[in-house]
Formats: C-alpha cells, sequence, structure tokens
C-alpha cells in the first residue's frame, strides 16, 4: 500500500510540470508585448523598456522560466497587472463562494444521484428506470446558465404569484453572517449546477451497477436465498462503488466550468467572476495563477480518490 | 461482428436485411431504433432550418427597432425581441448557423486531431510517454480556464472558440483510440501484416484505423454535443463568439440583463439549443448501440 501511495504521488509530478509548462507558453511566451499593454498605447518607449526590464522579459525564456517556478514553488503567483495586489491572496480571499458551491453540489449530486441510479439499474426497463434516463438526457444537455435563468425567475421574478422573492437570487453570504442566510444564498446556484452533474452521475452509477447485476456471484447469492437488500449493498452496491468514486473525483473538472458560467449568473463574488474579469482586461497572472490553483486541486483532489479506491480495492494496489 | 454467427443473429432483421435495398436496410434499422430514429429527424429539422436561414427567418437578424424592444413573443416576432428591438427567431435560426458550425468543427477536428495523436502514441513507446504525460496535464487544465486563457491571448473569435473547444476534446479522444491500438496490435492480423513487411504507417491506417472509426463516429457525435454547450457558455461570460454575431450562445447571452422585463429573450434560444443537443445525445447513443459491437454485447 505504502509502495503504492508513493508511486501514485510521484505521478502527479509531471503532470504538474505539464499543467506548469502549458501555462507559461500559454500565457508568457504567445501573448505579444505584455509591457506595452500594461503601460498603455500612450507611453513612451523607455517607459515600455523600463517595464521590460522590471518584469524580466528581457531574460531568455529558460531564464524567466526557471525564476518562474523558483517564484511558483515558494507560493508567489505573482501580482495583478492592473490593481497590483498580490493574486494569491486575491484568489484567497474569492476562495469561499467556490468552494461553497462546488462542495454542496457535489454532495447534493452524490446524495441523489447514487441511489436513483442503483434504483433504476436494479428495476431495469421498468417506468422508473424510463424516466430516469430521460432526465438524464435532458439534464445532460441544457446549458447551465439558462437553468439559472429558469431559476432565478421562477424563484425571483415571478415567484410563484408572491410579491417577494422565495429565495435570494443573486450575491453570497459568508457563514459567519450565519448559516440560515448562507444556505439560502447557495441554494439557486446549487440547483442550476446540480442538473448536469446529476444527470451524468445517475447515467455512471446505472450503467457500473448493471455491469455488477449480470455477474455470476450476484446469481449466486440471490439462489442461496439472501435478501434482496444484503444483494444490493453488499454485493452489488460495494462493487459498483469503484468506478463511481472515480468518476466523482474526475467531476470535480467539469463541475468547475459550470461554477465559473454559474458566478456570473448569480453575481457571485468568486474565483470564477475574478478570472472573467482578468480575461476582459487581459490580466495575465490571475488567469494563470487560477489555472495553477484549479488545476492543482483537480491533481489533489484525484489523487486522493485514486489512494481511496486502492484502500476499498485491494486489487489494484499492485 | 467477426464473432461466431448463432441462430438468433439469423433470425434478427438486420442479418435478414442483407439481400433488401438500401432505403428498405435503413427503414429496418429505423423500426428497430425508433427514439433514435426521432433524434436523427430532429438534427436533420434544425439542420436544414440553419442551411435555409434567409428563407425561414422572418425578419433581418441584425436589424434593430428600439420602438418595438422587448416585446412579448407574437405573430410577427414568435419569440418576441430583444432589448434593441431584433427578432428573437430571426436570430436564433440564423443563430444555427454559427453554433452548428462551431459543434462541428470542433467535432471534426477534435476527433480527427485526438486519433491521430493516439494512433502514434499507441504504436511508438516513446513518443506515448511524452504525448501521454501532456494529455495528462491537458486533463487536469479545467476546460473552461484553457478557453478563458486563450480567449484573453488571441481575441474572441469563433476560430479562436473552435481551437479551444478542440484542444479540449483532445485528451479523451487521444486515449482510447490509443488504448484500442494497443489491445489491436498484437492481434493475429496485425503480426500477419507485419510479418509480410507492411510499414509502420501502413499498418496504423490501413489495418487498425479501421477497427476505431465506428467509436469515433460516436465519440465526434458527443464532443459536437459538449462543444454547443460549451459555446453557449463561453458567449455567455463573453470568452465565445463576439458580441452582435448570432449564435445560440450569444443570443441568450445579450439580453441577460433583461431577463425580469423579457424572459423570451433566453428561453427559447436555450430550449433549441437544449433540444438539439438531447438529439445529438440520443442519436450518440443509438450509434454507440448500432456501431459498437463491444458495448453491444453488455447491452
Amino acid at each position: 500500500m505504502k509502495a503504492y501511495i508513493a508511486r501514485r504521488i510521484l505521478a502527479v509530478i509531471p503532470v504538474m510540470m505539464t499543467v506548469g509548462v502549458l501555462v507559461f507558453v500559454l500565457l508568457r511566451v504567445v501573448p505579444g508585448d505584455v509591457a506595452r499593454s500594461i503601460v498603455g498605447v500612450e507611453a513612451s518607449r523607455a517607459e515600455v523598456e523600463a517595464v521590460r526590464e522590471s518584469l524580466g522579459l528581457n531574460d531568455p525564456v529558460h531564464v524567466q522560466f526557471s525564476l518562474w517556478v523558483g517564484r511558483l514553488v515558494r507560493g508567489d503567483l505573482g501580482r495583478s497587472y492592473i490593481s497590483n495586489e498580490r493574486v494569491i491572496s486575491q484568489i484567497g480571499k474569492r476562495a469561499g463562494p467556490t468552494l461553497s458551491i462546488t462542495f454542496f453540489t457535489e454532495l447534493v449530486v452524490v446524495i441523489v444521484a447514487v441511489p436513483v441510479g442503483v434504483l433504476a439499474a436494479w428495476r431495469v426497463g421498468s417506468i422508473v428506470d424510463r424516466g430516469v434516463m430521460v432526465f438524464a438526457a435532458l439534464g445532460f444537455s441544457v446549458p447551465v446558465f439558462w437553468v439559472g435563468f429558469i431559476l432565478i425567475f421562477l424563484f425571483g421574478t415571478w415567484a410563484f404569484g408572491r410579491s417577494e422573492p422565495l429565495l435570494p437570487v443573486f450575491g453570497y453570504e459568508p457563514l459567519s453572517s450565519g448559516l440560515v442566510p448562507y444556505l439560502r444564498h447557495l441554494a439557486l446556484p446549487v440547483a442550476a449546477l446540480c442538473l448536469g452533474a446529476m444527470a451524468f452521475l445517475v447515467r455512471i452509477t446505472r450503467a457500473s451497477t448493471l455491469e455488477v447485476l449480470n455477474e455470476d456471484y450476484v446469481r449466486t447469492a440471490r439462489a442461496k436465498g439472501l435478501a434482496e437488500d444484503r444483494v444490493l449493498l453488499i454485493h452489488v452496491f460495494r462493487n459498483a462503488a469503484l468506478p463511481i468514486a472515480t468518476i466523482i473525483g474526475l467531476q470535480f473538472a467539469g463541475l468547475l466550468t459550470g461554477v465559473v458560467i454559474t458566478e456570473s449568473v448569480f453575481a457571485i463574488p468568486g474565483m470564477g467572476r475574478y478570472v472573467v474579469a482578468a480575461m476582459a482586461s487581459r490580466d495575465y497572472p490571475i488567469i494563470e495563477g487560477t489555472v495553477l490553483i484549479v488545476a492543482t486541486g483537480y491533481v489533489l483532489i484525484n489523487l486522493g480518490v485514486d489512494i481511496f479506491y486502492a484502500y476499498l480495492d485491494p486489487r489494484i494496489r499492485y | 461482428m467477426l464473432g461466431k454467427r448463432t441462430a438468433a443473429d439469423h433470425a434478427a432483421p438486420v442479418v435478414r436485411a442483407r439481400d433488401k435495398t438500401r432505403w428498405q436496410r435503413l427503414y429496418l434499422l429505423a423500426r428497430r431504433h425508433p427514439t433514435g430514429s426521432v433524434a436523427v429527424a430532429v438534427i436533420l429539422l434544425i439542420a436544414v432550418v440553419s442551411a435555409f436561414a434567409p428563407m425561414i427567418a422572418t425578419d433581418n437578424p441584425y436589424a434593430i427597432d428600439t420602438p418595438n424592444r422587448l416585446s412579448a413573443p407574437s405573430r410577427e416576432a414568435y419569440f418576441g425581441t430583444d432589448h434593441v428591438g431584433r427578432d428573437v427567431f430571426s436570430r436564433t435560426v440564423y443563430g444555427g448557423r454559427i453554433s452548428l458550425l462551431i459543434g462541428s468543427a470542433v467535432a471534426l477536428s477534435g476527433v480527427i486531431g485526438g486519433a491521430v495523436l493516439g494512433l502514434i502514441a499507441g504504436y511508438n513507446r516513446r513518443v506515448d510517454v511524452v504525448l501521454m504525460r501532456i494529455m495528462d496535464g491537458l486533463m487536469a487544465f479545467p476546460g473552461i480556464l484553457l478557453a478563458i486563457s486563450l480567449i484573453a491571448v488571441l481575441g474572441a473569435s469563433v476560430q479562436n472558440v473552435i481551437i479551444a473547444l478542440s484542444i479540449f476534446e483532445l485528451p479523451s479522444v487521444s486515449r482510447v483510440s490509443r488504448s484500442t491500438v494497443l489491445s489491436l496490435r498484437e492481434q493475429p492480423f496485425v503480426e500477419a501484416a507485419r510479418a509480410i513487411g507492411a510499414r509502420p504507417h501502413r499498418i496504423l491506417f490501413v489495418h487498425i484505423f479501421p477497427n476505431i472509426v465506428a467509436t469515433l463516429i460516436v465519440m465526434a457525435t458527443f464532443a459536437c454535443a459538449a462543444a454547443m454547450l460549451s459555446e453557449a457558455g463561453l458567449s455567455f461570460i463573453g470568452a465565445g463568439v463576439p458580441p452582435d454575431t448570432p449564435s445560440w450562445g450569444n443570443v441568450m447571452a445579450e439580453s441577460r440583463g433583461f431577463l425580469h422585463k423579457a424572459m423570451w429573450t433566453i428561453f427559447y434560444p436555450g430550449l433549441v439549443l437544449a433540444i438539439f443537443v438531447t438529439a445529438l445525445n440520443v442519436a450518440g447513443d443509438t450509434l454507440r448501440d448500432i456501431l459498437d459491437p463491444r458495448l453491444r454485447r453488455q447491452a
């Protein structure tokens, strides 16, 4: 087990290096004259040259790269071109809403989608199964911001005929201002995001459970007279859970796409809106920092899932 | 497909259809997959409407008509008008052109690019190590942030959206084709080809490639669906198609500030997009059932 964990951790290094090189090439080497875009078109050539020198843009690429990596390792993601604030602390300030939305979405998705998927597989071909599959096909195919706007319309504008909105339709309240306002502000964004993720996980759970249900040992378990709930829980679900766990890990990346868009729909001051604003103003250090932090988070989550997987299933430790 | 034929196979309509005409076989196939047929019909209908947009649209999609802004759906404007009085129905009809263009271009370039990378990686160990690490890195690079970075550097245009979304498809397609190559290269027919002196590129493209075409077609369908959804999302946050150009995403994004007064400006284009993407996904599922023998066995 220890050797397996060590191997998995070592495998993270090339992935993170690739991400780093990709980011560096994309945002440092490709863009035209960054110095010119910072000082503006009006600035003199000497001013541009001064900024180039201070950013180290006159150094050879490999020198720039090693300096950049050195700063990254010390946790320095640089400063915003426009506000000159440290990117890492700015991201830190905005992580709360983004993490809250992601966490609650994944929580709701797992609580609902896994049992429903198992149920659909258990009663495959029934009305329940067909209904679930239709829902999955639809949920998979609607744009997340469209769902968001429908929810805003239903719960805010129209509010089922009431004069007051049923739920807050924009903004974010931190947990420190109370649990109820915190959860009420999260309700609609999480609901909007859930749909697609749920549709996906239901399909995976159903397929994975169906595969196990056809195994010989399930027939044996039934033949020896085990109660059906015992067969489902112990023989079927424990085996079906492995691929599901992997998908939940991988789903975080897809979820993030939704979070960025959802934050824009509901005007939530999170990392997504921060990076979208940075895109409009070409503030590369912010984009760079966000990409690196999110990619690191994604890799670590999947590392955790892999290790958990090995704990669940001793066969794959070797 | 290559396995032994059983009595049940002989009884199945598809096998009996061998001696029927092409149209009769198509009809039999459609009758066996009613849901898939409806999906294909929906896709064709929307594609035809987009192709003949100038004849179907009731108004110029760019024509600004401020006195009639934000008017509700009516006989004159089926989907209502937006915040500057443009006809939402006509913009949706024209928007199908851009959205379909992006979807199909991403499906083509992403799948072809991914397949070529996967084939090469599957055949050459040294390339394999490097390529797969890059793909792992791309996988960890969240799709939307990749698109945002590319658009920030290159600027918003239809072409850049296609590039960003195609790159996003590469890791999954190349992995699937690579794993197929890895399992096929040990097969007797590939060994035989090598034994009679076929060169690697001939083995790859003549002997191995035909075996992954079915999987690639299915992946292309799903890639197209995903790309059209992503296009809408990117346009919505301003990282997609430049403003004013009608795409399904843009038509919705442009009127986002007027939602409380004019729900229809977002509702109808989104509905069309959702219907089209659902049809694509259902068609992809059906195609996979028909084309991919490995998955068919499980069903």
